[in-house]
């Protein structure tokens, strides 16, 4: 099995490093023009885990889309919404249950999805609300974490995973090819799937799953219901 | 709600102001405030919940800021159970100042120098609005308890025909607190095409059972008083002061937070080096207490809390909608902001999520912020600065969205 074809991303040609302290010339965290880019403009979209709204706001701004966002940390949901945006306090592992079935055309989890205690759950829970959504996530089978550990014998932690493994809300970590297991699992279909590399860039062939395992630093899924 | 002090200290009534002067300065308040009036006559009546219809009424009110040319800058600001119209200024019978000046004001969150913000006393209230102190025009005396029983529906009825007076078609906000929140959610079901953005604070959608229990307690307290002479102490020359000042008393514990009155008085005794083996109030919680009860029953009617509290009572935003909060504000267009605050267990957190949930449900945009504060249900009037940052980001916004400036 092959990852399905990927489009070029408009953010191709800039800095695609998904690191939190990269940002595109624009200001905007990278990682995030990706996953706008994947959303249709007008649509309506909810965020799960938004953090500040740096997403949401460049949904609303960039694709006129009506973006909510659930936020677990105080801090987030009050800087969400004194910037305007519509942000509920609350916790995926529970809240995702009251939205009713296809409230929304995307439902978004952007690197969250590892700190979640029910991933499978969460992952059906948004293909309940949503018709289609959008996942990413630190990838696990990069080379440098299997490296790391080989070579440490210690959990790994790189720039964008910093926490230490007693210390960190990360406490469901996959790799690419875990994921994908999971989406089998809940009978979604992958519709797009992009991985980054270490500097940031798409994999750009159509390569084996394994190899986008082992080359990508991050992944990106767009997800919808059946197989 | 707690006093209008900003931050209630221990201290003693305050000797320079006389009990009885003051109780008939708010007397006055009742049919001639100092405030706004406005006078609907006979042909304007108010129908009620209850069937009956109350004519000729008034309702006293205050505005701050300018109205734009486009009408399209006001914000009204709703009140809870004991407060009234003088959200933003020196309350005319205590002195005080407004009930809600942390949040209103130039240059606040909602800002008086770029909206209109309308603070209207609620009929049933004693500070101008027609209420059971108010004069019956059939009778010449005091309403009493003739005075009709209202609702929260009621009450926003009124104010509409208020904002109707004013020239106002669509409010930029509608924002309160507790009571004020219940009226706040009232409009956006009753009028929902007048509210731009609704901000209903530390509220809920139905009265629960304990805080119906709560109020029961206090209006008893008032009733038991041999003073209260069965609603006629205005015609009879009494005041159930003794019944007012418990039910005051006890209303304000539900207002603070078990680590509030911890920090605030702990077990600290009353100018005293001990215990005097009496019923004096020794501790400071008593004797704060004893001046909260002593400082209501001077500006406030005991007939008005009993009819307040039983509105409140009343609310049940879905029992019109057959129990199902979502239908109320199905196809909503209004934007909101919620907010609670951890420690207040009069109107808690859950009780904001249920309307949070309702709204989603419904596909209204919603935003909810539980902030972090020991001040219990009392938070909202005080000092808190995110629910300020998150008052001024959804205001602002919501007038962005229909270009006031």
């Amino acid at each position: 099995m092959s990852p399905p074809d990927q489009p070029s991303p408009a953010a191709t040609g800039r800095d695609l490093t998904m690191r939190e302290t990269v940002r595109a010339p624009s200001g905007t965290r990278v990682d995030l023009l990706l996953i706008a880019e994947m959303v249709r403009p007008g649509s309506r979209v909810l965020d799960v885990g938004s953090g500040d709204g740096e997403l949401l706001e460049l949904l609303a701004t960039t694709r006129g889309c009506d973006a909510r966002g659930i936020e677990l940390s105080r801090e987030g949901v009050n800087a969400g919404v004194a910037r305007g945006l519509a942000i509920i306090q609350g916790d995926a592992d529970i809240d995702l249950a009251d939205y009713p079935d296809n409230s929304f055309d995307y439902v978004i989890l952007s690197q969250t999805i590892q700190a979640t205690r029910r991933p499978k759950w969460v992952l059906e829970q948004m293909l309940r609300v949503g018709t289609r959504a959008i996942v990413s996530f630190p990838n696990f089978g990069f080379w440098r974490m299997r490296l790391d550990l080989l070579v440490n014998g210690k959990m790994p932690s790189t720039e964008n995973l910093p926490y230490r493994w007693h210390d960190t809300p990360n406490i469901h970590f996959c790799t690419i090819r875990d994921f994908v297991d999971l989406v089998a699992e809940v009978d979604a279909r992958i519709d797009r799937a992009i991985a980054l590399d270490a500097s940031g860039h798409p994999v750009r062939f159509n390569l084996p799953w394994a190899v986008w395992n082992l080359l990508g630093e991050q992944a990106v899924f767009l997800l919808s219901r059946g197989k | 709600m707690s006093d209008t002090t900003v931050t209630p200290e221990i201290s003693a009534p305050d000797a320079a102001l006389d009990s009885s002067r003051l109780v008939e300065a708010a007397r006055g308040e009742a049919d001639h405030p100092h405030s706004a009036l406005v006078r609907f006559g006979a042909e304007r009546p108010l129908t009620l919940d209850s069937g009956a219809v109350l004519t000729p009424f008034q309702i006293g009110y205050q505005t701050y800021g300018t109205l734009n040319a486009a009408r399209s800058n006001a914000i009204l600001v709703c009140h809870a159970l004991s407060g009234d119209q003088h959200a933003a200024n020196v309350h005319p019978v205590t002195g005080k100042p407004g009930w809600w000046e942390t949040l209103v004001g130039p240059g606040k969150p909602v800002d008086t120098d770029r909206f209109f913000v309308i603070s209207s006393n609620v009929i049933g209230g004693c500070l101008g609005s027609t209420g059971p102190s108010s004069t019956n025009p059939a009778t010449g005396q005091p309403y009493g308890l003739d005075f009709p029983v209202l609702t929260i529906a009621d009450m926003v009825r009124a104010q509409a025909m208020l904002v109707d007076h004013l020239g106002i078609d669509r409010l930029l906000a509608v924002v309160g607190g507790s009571m004020g929140g219940m009226q706040v959610l009232q409009w956006t079901v009753s009028y929902p095409e007048r509210v731009v953005a609704a901000m209903p604070i530390a509220t809920a959608a139905r009265h629960s059972a304990q805080n119906i229990a709560f109020h029961e307690v206090g209006r008893q307290a008032v009733m038991a008083d041999p003073d209260w002479r069965a609603g006629r102490y205005l015609a009879e020359g009494t005041s159930p002061r003794r019944g007012l000042a418990v039910a005051r008393m006890a209303a304000h514990i539900t207002y603070m937070s078990d680590s509030s009155l911890h920090r605030k008085f702990g077990r600290n005794l009353q100018d005293r080096a001990g215990r005097t083996f009496s019923f004096d109030a020794d501790f400071q919680v008593e004797s704060y207490l004893r001046h909260q009860g002593e400082a209501f029953v001077d500006r406030f009617d005991a007939n008005s809390y009993l009819y307040v509290t039983r509105a409140m009572d009343y609310f049940d935003l879905a029992s019109d909608y057959g129990g199902v909060l979502a239908n109320a504000f199905k196809g909503t267009k209004t934007r909101f902001c919620l907010v609670s605050f951890t420690s207040d267990w009069l109107f808690t957190t859950a009780d904001s999520r249920a309307v949070v949930h309702a709204l989603n449900a419904a596909g209204a945009p919603v935003s909810f912020a539980e902030i972090e504060s020991d001040k219990g249900h009392d938070a909202f009037l005080l000092d808190e600065p995110e629910f300020f940052a998150i008052a001024r980001g959804f205001i602002d916004s919501a007038a962005r969205t229909i270009g006031v400036n």
